[in-house]
């Protein structure tokens, strides 16, 4: 069984562990402005969200990348490999949910891969607003629901959209 | 590690700014933050300078822990001389405004001078410029942080800033960041305002390391589950806020009241977190929406409250129509108990408008407080309050006396001297509840004798948050001692005051020291800096903090007269409650403080303590 | 069913992947138009700045995955359809029946009337093999002419800078990147390119490429200026690969014309990618949008049909993405705006920042930035979802910026108002 991230941003208080926590693991140190993972503070309706990748079947990145160097791994995760990513950003802006950035400092990609399977951030959620379980769990509907609506306009037009 | 080993020197009155290399030794000595920077301010600033002038310093600094994954690593504090107290004075703020100051890549930053014109200083990574405020003069935080943000293009730019308050020196102005986070003590915000300071803004895109990754994290992983573990950090402080204490102290008998006549409010009830969460019977709605953390921490006691959009408070005025920061306990308290006010929803629009203009609630409060009483014993009457009706349980007064003194208009002049000038203008200096001209927080003396003492020698005024003894007299951490007797608290005091600063000094929030001891927190401290931190040296760090605040102090012109207590609270017995009967026992208690500080009987360090501490 | 595909660039592999996905028996041939594994020509300039091998260029980089995918690869190039008797001839004189007939042929660039175009030195930059000779050609410090700055200009531009060569762009067009940009975004990045020594010609033609004195050539242009070149590279444009259709009785204009299945007017016969007439999602009409992710989401849905998954296709997104020596540039969809419709524009040419949104109604239906990566695929989003921002579209004509927050607040909607955090427990 497929595990995904869940989101649950009535739980989140804004702390940020999660995006210390990503650009720890990723970056080798404490820098937000790095993480794969961010929260959004909507300050006037009290409301926080942990925003990242869903590892979306449609793959939009991995189909605009035109060096195969955006592949899915027997985890579903959507992983960027470095030695193949040339830095071309076609799928920072194919990705429709806007989770692939360009790292100037790389000149490569960068966006979640679960950390290979123990994604930090949920480890370092002190509130469980943001979990690791599997797939077949509510929160994940809802994502889905949410990824939906990012094609709605257009489906089904990703290349591995369920047909 | 830990630090970013750069400072940044800003003269307001050139327009100069150069960086230099953060004095590494003294980073040993006095750790970071609170200590370091009052270090920095000790060596540059004649104690004598005048605090609003342009001889006094501003410093915002961070300590190393701040902008790690240490639980509540985001504090900065403000370090300056004081203008409400004439003494040090050093606020601490939580927000995410000083971890960007450290991804920002700086430990601290030094204002210098007066600038001649209001000016803002931007702080974006490696680019620091000064810049013209005349568009952002007058207005509140909030429009600034919204206008710098605008200006700038940029919606992840922290802010820093003071209001309307600041700017025309109201004496507990303070500093607000992230729209509702405060440097809140001691008028730091009128020392920024005299320097024509309006607003720091500052965008951090680089990392910060520590020492030892590894151990780092298994250190930071520890004390985070400490606080989970731990009732008060884990559970008490996320649901009910600071807040959690208002029923607690009022049935403890240490809440002080109308401007500390009583010592239990009938209503704090009303005021309380459990009413903050209750659904309101006018729309069914409750005041309190959510919890919010500071940077970093796994508490999350930051309240988000909306005001009732039919309440006489904001019913014409839709831009309060949202969501902001809610009552904190001890703004709940200067705002209702000490004015006699049970308005739940009146306070929460008050405590909006102190942190829209940046005034601090607790002087605010208590001032306001003192105010009442003046005006409800004939000595001042409606055409000195502008002819608002300043009763003790009067909202509408409350709310137009926080209006007028956030814009410094009016009456709103007057009380933002503070209650000991305004008590002294109107020959009634009895009535302000004051130490070293600071209004005293929530708890009282009377019922908490700790907190008699903690007032009375703490280095900025009354204060809970130097020594925060509560924690041991009511909740028992770490050991619970009786409340109601003075024996014993000499020593307590101390422990909490030297521990405390150096908490102050890492980047941490002091109320981890619900659940955490030094034990806890060295180990952290360790893993980030070089320096070998043990408990020991922590301690010793806080101890050498605490002399140096009091020598400069003391070379300021404060004597053992001033470690005093308001007269009421030494001769007036409580009139209920638990503590019926007692007065603040601060004689029982001074002497021996000094004794085990190694002070003389006059409250100066002596030669050999000065050695000892390697002042 | 014989399924054959016409091209091996990403929309002819990501139909033969898709076909193989959904039709585990069917019979698949992809015919390449060059002598080379099928390769991407987007990595090409990452070739040219050594960033990667010729094998980084590789669309696939898994040994034998057509072969374990079953998919036939052969050479071609295919030179004629037979619509009647449904195959295909290629040059070497071999045919090929098919049940259905993918046309993924893609394009070649536009040779403009220009003397000297055969000259050797002059090349364009589409192929490996052009690769090879450009590589050839351009060494660090000599002097190179580079005619077109549209966005494959651009990207070629890019990595001739970072060969090393003395280098100058001429474009016909007021600006750079004319179609891609608009004349402010444009301008930055000709002042971005200026200073780091580009030379950047607007608004100029090439006369003539001849042989010259101060180098091996020399470009004359209309205006009487005369520039030496080692190596003159030529990116005008490009067109169809449509020439070997003539009499088949395949409908054409600028490609091939399409319906919302992809299905060309003769049954069966399917296109895809560069050479297609897809539809367009912001105007819902017909048009070449010759970008890679364009190119594979149209070989997504001719595959699907091919398989005989009925599916409509409701038009792709026009975007793109520029990295010019640095300066990142995007643009989204309507970026030059409609009639009646908002703005929102940040300009900041200092610290390299430009955004422009443009709406219709509540909307977001174009937009263009410069110096912009973060979130920046959530311009796609909101354009292509086509949902209403509320308030949020005045927050973004205040600041631009706040894209990443509008995104984020209208997909994810507050919960009903009420208390959200821990459990407060209430007196009875």
């Amino acid at each position: 069984m497929q595990k995904a991230l869940t989101i649950d941003p009535g739980k989140c208080t804004g702390c940020k562990q999660c995006e210390m926590a990503c650009s720890y693991v990723n970056e080798g140190e404490f820098n937000v402005s790095k993480s794969r993972i961010r929260v959004f503070d909507f300050h006037e309706e009290a409301r926080f969200v942990p925003y990242t990748c869903t590892q979306c079947d449609e793959a939009w990145c991995q189909q605009a990348c035109p060096v195969n160097a955006i592949t899915t791994n027997e985890m579903g995760v959507k992983v960027v490999h470095d030695n193949l990513c040339v830095g071309c950003k076609v799928c920072t802006i194919a990705c429709p949910f806007g989770t692939v950035n360009y790292n100037a400092s790389t000149g490569k990609v960068i966006k979640c891969d679960l950390c290979g399977g123990d994604p930090a951030c949920a480890a370092a959620c002190p509130t469980d607003a943001i979990t690791f379980q599997d797939v077949e769990q509510g929160g994940f509907d809802k994502m889905r629901q949410w990824a939906a609506r990012t094609t709605a306009g257009t489906e089904p037009s990703g290349p591995n959209a369920p047909a | 590690m830990g630090w970013t080993g750069k400072i940044l020197r800003i003269n307001l009155s050139t327009g100069t700014i150069a960086t230099e290399a953060l004095n590494m030794d003294w980073a040993d000595k006095y750790l970071g933050q609170r200590g370091l920077a009052s270090k920095y301010l000790v060596e540059e600033v004649d104690p004598r300078a005048d605090p609003l002038g342009p001889d006094n310093k501003m410093i915002m600094a961070t300590g190393p822990l701040t902008g790690t994954c240490a639980s509540t690593g985001g504090r900065y504090s403000i370090i300056t001389k004081g203008p409400l107290t004439g003494a040090i004075a050093c606020s601490n703020s939580g927000g995410y405004f000083g971890a960007e100051l450290k991804f920002a890549g700086w430990d601290m930053v030094i204002f210098e001078g007066q600038s001649p014109k209001p000016v803002y200083v931007t702080i974006f990574d490696g680019d620091v410029q000064i810049r013209d405020a005349s568009g952002y003069w007058g207005k509140t935080v909030w429009d600034t942080d919204k206008g710098i943000k605008a200006a700038h293009q940029d919606p992840q730019i922290r802010v820093a800033a003071i209001g309307v308050a600041g700017e025309n020196e109201i004496l507990y102005a303070c500093v607000v960041n992230d729209l509702h986070r405060a440097a809140g003590r001691s008028g730091v915000g009128a020392v920024m305002g005299s320097k024509n300071l309006k607003a720091v803004a500052v965008r951090g895109t680089g990392g910060v390391k520590v020492r030892d990754f590894k151990t780092f994290m298994d250190a930071t992983n520890a004390g985070k589950k400490v606080l989970k573990e731990n009732a008060v950090t884990g559970e008490g402080l996320p649901a009910y806020g600071t807040q959690v204490l208002m029923n607690v102290i009022n049935e403890t008998g240490a809440l002080p009241t109308r401007n500390g006549q009583d010592v239990q409010f009938e209503s704090a009830n009303d005021i309380s977190a459990e009413a903050m969460a209750t659904p309101r019977r006018s729309d069914g709605k409750p005041n309190l929406l959510t919890n919010q953390a500071c940077f970093g921490c796994t508490i999350a006691c930051g309240r988000i409250s909306k005001i009732d959009e039919t309440h006489f408070t904001i019913q014409n005025k839709p831009e309060y129509w949202h969501a902001s920061g809610g009552l904190e306990y001890e703004a709940a308290w200067a705002l209702g108990s000490a004015t006699g006010i049970n308005d739940l929803e009146a306070l929460t629009y008050v405590n909006f408008i102190c942190n829209e203009q940046a005034i601090d609630p607790i002087s605010f409060g208590a001032t306001v407080g003192a105010a009442m009483e003046l005006y409800e014993t004939g000595v001042i009457d409606d055409a000195v309050t502008g002819g608002i009706k300043l009763n003790f349980g009067s909202a509408e007064a409350l709310v137009a006396c926080v209006e007028a003194t956030g814009k410094a208009e009016g009456f709103g002049k007057e009380l933002g001297l503070g209650s000991k000038r305004l008590t002294e203008k109107y020959g009634k200096p009895e009535l302000s509840m004051t130490v070293k001209g600071q209004e005293f927080p929530a708890y009282d003396p009377r019922g908490i004798q700790g907190m008699g003492l903690t007032y009375a020698t703490s280095n900025r005024g009354a204060c809970h948050l130097r020594s925060y003894t509560v924690s041991s007299e009511i909740l028992g951490i770490p050991e619970k001692t009786d409340p109601l007797t003075t024996d014993g608290k000499a020593g307590l005091v101390k422990a909490f005051q030297d521990a405390t600063a150096a908490v102050d000094s890492s980047g941490l929030c002091v109320f981890t020291t619900f659940a955490w001891t030094l034990e806890d927190i060295a180990p952290q401290v360790d893993a980030a800096c070089e320096g070998n931190w043990t408990v020991d040296k922590m301690l010793e760090a806080g101890e050498r903090i605490w002399n140096m605040e009091r020598m400069f102090n003391n070379n300021a012109g404060f004597t053992a007269e001033d470690d005093n207590l308001p007269k009421r609270l030494l001769k007036d017995a409580a009139k209920t409650g638990p503590a019926k009967g007692l007065v603040a026992g601060l004689d029982k208690m001074l002497p021996e403080y000094y004794e085990l500080r190694g002070w003389t009987p006059d409250g100066v360090p002596t030669s050999e303590t000065v050695a000892r501490l390697a002042l | 069913m014989y399924h054959v595909i016409l091209g091996a660039g990403p929309a002819g592999v990501t139909a033969a992947e898709t076909i193989r996905k959904h039709a585990p028996d069917a019979e698949i041939t992809l015919i390449g138009g060059e002598g080379e594994p099928p390769y991407s020509r987007m990595a090409i300039p990452y070739l040219l700045e050594g960033k990667i091998g010729e094998d980084g260029t590789h669309l696939r980089q898994e040994d034998g995955h057509y072969e374990t995918l079953g998919i036939a690869y052969r050479h071609g190039p295919v030179i004629s359809v037979d619509t009647g008797a449904r195959s295909v001839t290629c040059a070497d004189g071999s045919t090929l029946g098919f049940d259905t007939l993918l046309i993924a042929t893609g394009a070649t660039p536009i040779r403009p009337p220009i003397e000297g175009l055969d000259s050797p030195g002059v090349h364009t930059c589409w192929t490996l093999e052009d690769a090879r000779r450009i590589t050839e050609h351009a060494q660090k410090g000599e002097p190179v002419v580079l005619v077109g700055a549209g966005f494959i200009g651009c990207i070629i531009l890019e990595s001739l800078a970072k060969m090393g060569v003395d280098l100058t762009v001429v474009e016909r067009g007021d600006r750079m990147v004319p179609r891609m940009l608009d004349e402010t975004a444009g301008n930055m990045l000709r002042h971005w390119c200026e200073g780091q020594d580009v030379r950047v010609i607007t608004e100029a033609e090439v006369d003539a490429i001849r042989s010259g004195d101060r180098a091996a050539l020399a470009v004359h242009l209309k205006d009487g200026q005369t520039l030496p070149a080692a190596l003159v590279v030529i990116a005008t444009g490009v067109r169809s690969n449509i020439g070997f259709l003539d009499g088949s009785g395949i409908e054409t204009g600028a490609g091939v014309k399409v319906d919302p299945y992809h299905e060309t007017n003769v049954p069966g016969i399917y296109a895809a990618g560069d050479v297609a007439e897809g539809i367009n999602l912001s105007t819902g009409h017909n048009d070449m949008l010759a970008i890679q992710p364009v190119a594979v989401e149209h070989a997504y849905i001719a595959a699907l049909n091919m398989c005989g998954i009925a599916t409509e296709h409701r038009g792709s997104l026009n975007m793109n993405v520029l990295d010019t020596l640095g300066l990142i540039s995007s643009s989204f969809g309507t970026w030059e705006g409609v009639e009646g419709g908002d703005r929102a524009v940040l300009t900041d040419e200092a610290a390299g920042r430009y955004i422009r949104l443009e709406f219709e109604g509540d909307r977001l239906i174009g937009a263009q930035t410069v110096g912009l990566t973060d979130h920046v695929g959530m311009l796609r989003g909101l354009i292509q979802t086509g949902l209403p921002l509320g308030a949020w579209k005045n927050k973004l004509i205040d600041s631009p910026t706040r894209i990443a927050e509008a995104y984020v607040a209208v997909m994810q909607q507050g919960p009903v108002s009420g208390y959200t955090g821990p459990k407060v427990a209430l007196p009875a």
